[in-house]
């Protein structure tokens, strides 16, 4: 119940914010005017429509989760709206699963609200739905999902500022790692390959949740890769969760 | 008695400047607030009042010490289930209103729903915030957080309220108000614990009152027996006064006299003498035209401290 209720102040917090209205209305105003660009072309409409329609979501909900991320506990100590909480009985480690679980729900409708744009133009574009959409949604989320970890363990200790360039470094090396790593084995040299091992173990390698290429292209998806990948992404999470409980379970706040 | 707060030896570093160089804000702070009492923590600004109920409250960890809220210790989530805070200057999230703030503050009890509302009602009431209870707070008044900083201490019906500057940012007709919601927390049986570094409002509440300089508790007591340590002195003004009676009031005051536009001024170390200096100068036909009793007041024992303080 303590989880709870901080979880729904946290979503009652984003929506009562007007920013997040103007990113979503720009959002879906994009993804409808590819939907009209892709309509002009001929014989691929619905390869567009899907393809980026997926990843205008996947990019906009990234967005919104660094930029509610980063702030999530460093401005709650910064403003000492943390002060009346913390004071009462609940745990820390309450305190930030609410935030998270919060920021989740928030991410779930704005990015739910898209893909279902995407899924409907989709439709109506080829007549047809494809329901490999929302498996390809579905999976992008938990990365997305991680990617929200990583901003509110940075967010735990460090600057709004510094967490976000963390995390958007962490994003941008998380989706290329699959080629990274690809790059290492064919030119790198012993050492720079050395690197990017160890950068490949630590990083979220996040290129394992898109499979929007698969789904557009009408390729068949494998069960036990996205299972993997969706153990991989919880097992994450956790971790991430883990540590940054570490983290915020020492801290004063001042 | 029944110890309610139970501080022993706490201390507290932060680490401050480019070095994060180590400096004690608390040192060693021993002290016991019993049931039912109101405490007034005493200091000027920076002295680490703020510092001291941030511990007490979970929100900082001790360097070295311990404390003990109702029995338990203050690291425990279990000792907040009966303990209200109120923050200085309290900031709360401002895109809800009044009323959601407390209901969130009832779930962090986890109160039914119907106590919690039966609650809300009370304290809104009690803290004259009805008419804003459906207000966003980023349109609340300095002074209208601060008595929703009070209800929101209240919503769990705690045995002890630790209330951090509780007048600032009122104006004298909410101090009045606050003060009287104090006394009636304690009439209640409630354990009051507040800081503040404004006198006057604590010389009418405090059952007793602690006073810290620099990180160092520097004396507690009750009012009363604080204040009495020094003798009080009563001070005369006499017209009329003749070169005869002068010599003997010199001898009662051992010190000079001094001249005024309307007469006199004797000032005399105690009572006893006062009324010697009275009797003798009234024989002697001089004119009393005033009697002052110069009580030694908080503030200035507070001053004598703050001026007397050793680094
Ligand atoms: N987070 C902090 N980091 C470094 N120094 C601090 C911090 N908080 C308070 N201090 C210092 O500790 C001392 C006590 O502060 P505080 O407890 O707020 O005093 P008070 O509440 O009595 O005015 C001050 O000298 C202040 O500068
Ligand atoms: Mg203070």
């Amino acid at each position: 119940m303590k989880i709870q209720a901080i979880a729904l102040n946290t979503f009652r917090e984003a929506v009562r914010d007007r920013i997040l209205y103007s990113v979503l209305a720009f959002a879906l105003l994009l993804i409808a005017a590819s939907a009209i660009l892709a309509s002009l072309s001929i014989g691929q409409e619905g390869k567009i429509v899907k393809d980026l329609g997926l990843a205008s979501s996947s990019l906009f909900g990234t967005f919104i989760a660094i930029f509610l991320g980063i702030g999530l506990v460093s401005k709650e100590i910064e403003r000492r709206t943390i002060y009346a909480i913390i004071a009462k009985p609940i745990h820390r480690f309450q305190f930030l699963l609410g935030k998270y679980i919060g920021l989740v729900l928030t991410l779930l409708v704005t990015v739910g609200v898209m893909v279902l744009l995407v899924v409907g133009l989709a439709w109506a574009v080829d007549g047809h739905w494809t329901p490999g959409l929302l498996a390809a949604a579905g999976l992008d989320f938990l990365a997305l999902m991680i990617v929200t970890a990583v901003a509110i363990l940075f967010s735990t200790f460090s600057t709004p500022t510094l967490s976000a360039i963390f995390s958007l470094a962490v994003f941008v090396i998380g989706r290329l790692s699959g080629d990274l790593r690809w790059f290492a084995e064919q030119f790198a040299g012993a050492g720079l390959r050395r690197v990017i091992q160890v950068l490949y173990l630590i990083l979220p390698d996040l290129s394992r949740f898109q499979i929007g290429s698969q789904v557009v292209h009408g390729l068949p998806l494998a069960p036990a890769g996205i299972a993997w990948a969706a153990l991989y992404g919880a097992a994450y999470i956790l971790v991430l969760l883990l540590l940054a409980i570490g983290i915020f379970q020492r801290r004063d706040f001042k | 008695m029944d110890p309610v707060i139970q501080i022993e030896g706490l201390c507290k570093d932060f680490r401050v400047g480019f070095w994060r160089r180590r400096t004690r804000v608390l040192h060693d702070l021993t002290l016991t607030v019993h049931r039912g009492e109101i405490f007034g923590y005493l200091g000027p600004n920076g002295a680490g009042k703020t510092t001291t109920l941030k511990l007490l409250t979970g929100l900082i960890l001790p360097t070295a010490g311990s404390a003990r809220l109702l029995g338990q210790d203050v690291r425990l989530v279990a000792a907040k289930q009966q303990i209200g805070f109120l923050p200085e200057t309290p900031y709360f999230y401002d895109y809800l209103t009044g009323r959601e703030f407390l209901d969130l503050c009832g779930r962090l009890f986890r109160l039914p729903t119907g106590v919690r509302r039966d609650r809300i009602a009370r304290l809104l009431h009690l803290t004259a915030l009805v008419e804003a209870a459906d207000r966003q707070l980023r349109k609340y008044s300095k002074g209208m957080l601060q008595r929703l900083g009070l209800a929101q201490a209240l919503i769990n019906d705690p045995s002890l309220v630790i209330l951090d500057e509780p007048m600032s940012g009122l104006d004298p007709l909410g101090r009045k108000a606050m003060r009287d919601i104090i006394l009636g927390l304690k009439a209640e049986g409630r354990t009051i614990f507040f800081s503040s570094h404004i006198l006057p409002d604590v010389e009418v509440l405090c059952d007793r009152v602690g006073i810290l300089v620099g990180g160092r508790l520097r004396g507690v007591g009750r009012l009363d027996e604080i204040l009495k340590t020094r003798t009080e002195s009563v001070e005369l003004i006499l017209d009329r006064v003749s070169s005869d009676l002068a010599i003997v009031l010199r001898d009662l005051a051992q010190a000079p006299l001094l001249s005024q536009p309307d007469g006199v001024l004797v000032r005399l170390p105690d009572q006893e003498r006062a009324d010697q200096a009275l009797r003798a100068a009234l024989e002697a036909g001089a004119r009393v035209v005033g009697v002052a009793p110069q009580r030694l007041t908080l503030e200035d024992h507070f001053l004598r401290e703050v001026q007397g303080k050793t680094p």
